[in-house]
């Protein structure tokens, strides 16, 4: 019975040093991973929110990956080299894409601008408006009337 | 002038956003282009529905068509399917091979798709999606045109015509081996 299980003992030990050690794979990681991705046969969903069976095996093929050894910047490269950009939910920082970074933020900024010019112009117009000629007759009116000197 | 540029810039605004809108109609969603055209074509291999095994580097030096599809997609793999026997036969003769590959799908429909379509040509099963990741499939039908020196050249995404597959695999027969 010993030399049976040392037997077995041995061929597992062997086994093992001749397949490639597997990298524990932490499902944090994974998560992480598949959160940046589009599901390909969903409309606005992450790998990791689809419950479709491509993004289960997306999914699965990143667990995979990392379990090999890869970076978690390597995975995404091998989707990214696969599908194009098209395949991150959030376009990369650079190039082209800083564009969609930056327009909403000089957007807002210019609305700021705008608004700040309109609500200066709109506190300036009331001296326009007492500026405007006054008919004399009616100057001469309210000046009686302001003095108590009108009707008995 | 009273209002000076400020009286632009609504139309300032609203011009680019209407563009940008009007070039988002025009444009086919489906229609990403794929960063494989022009790359080497991912090797695999699968196991054919006949328990065959088909492997795409025993393939180099024909020019090949890998058609990826499933039973349930109506109705562009059935309006698809017959184009896809007759080009097979069509050009099996003349260095073509033409591969199906079953993506998403179960076994029993996949079988009787292939058997009321009679298809003669290879089909594998792809039951873990690798395949299917390698050339970026994104939905069924998909085609990829692979040249005879195993580059990915065409992409074609919806229901194949005879006319499609002729154009580009004639011009792929074209080149020097």
């Amino acid at each position: 019975m010993i030399r049976l299980v040392l037997t077995v003992l041995a061929a597992s030990a062997l086994l093992s040093a001749e397949a490639p050690a597997a990298v524990p794979v932490d499902e944090r990681v994974v998560h992480e991973l598949a959160a940046q991705l589009r599901c390909v046969v969903c409309q606005t969903l992450s790998v990791a929110d689809s419950p479709s069976e491509t993004a289960n095996q997306m999914r699965q093929i990143i667990r995979e990956r990392l379990a090999a050894g890869e970076t978690p910047e390597q995975v995404r490269q091998y989707f990214v080299q696969r599908y194009g950009e098209w395949i991150l939910l959030a376009p990369p920082k650079e190039g082209f894409n800083l564009l969609v970074w930056v327009v909403p933020f000089v957007g807002l900024g210019a609305g700021l601008v705008l608004v700040v010019i309109v609500l200066r112009r709109w506190s300036r117009n009331p001296a326009t408006v007492s500026s405007t000629p006054v008919d004399p007759a009616m100057r001469e009116r309210i000046r009686r009337e302001m003095s108590g000197g009108g009707h008995p | 002038m009273k209002g000076g540029w400020l009286r632009w810039i609504i139309p300032a605004a609203v011009v680019p956003v209407l563009v940008l809108l009007a070039y988002g109609f025009w444009t086919n969603p489906r229609e990403i282009p794929s960063p494989l055209l022009g790359r080497p074509a991912a090797p695999f291999v699968l196991t054919t529905f006949d328990k065959a095994p088909l492997t795409l580097q025993d393939l180099r030096g024909k020019v090949v068509l890998i058609n990826f599809w499933a039973s349930w997609c109506i109705p562009a793999c059935y309006d698809e399917a017959p184009a896809l026997e007759r080009t097979w036969l069509a050009y099996k003769d003349k260095g073509v091979m033409v591969i199906g590959v079953n993506v998403q799908d179960t076994e029993e429909p996949a079988r009787k798709f292939l058997a009321r379509f009679q298809h003669s040509f290879p089909n594998a099963p792809d039951p873990r999606g690798y395949v299917a990741v390698e050339y970026g499939v994104y939905g069924v039908p998909e085609t990829f045109f692979i040249d005879r020196r195993g580059r990915v050249r065409f992409k074609h995404v919806g229901a194949l015509t005879d006319e499609t597959a002729r154009k580009r695999l004639d011009s792929l027969l074209e080149e020097p081996s």
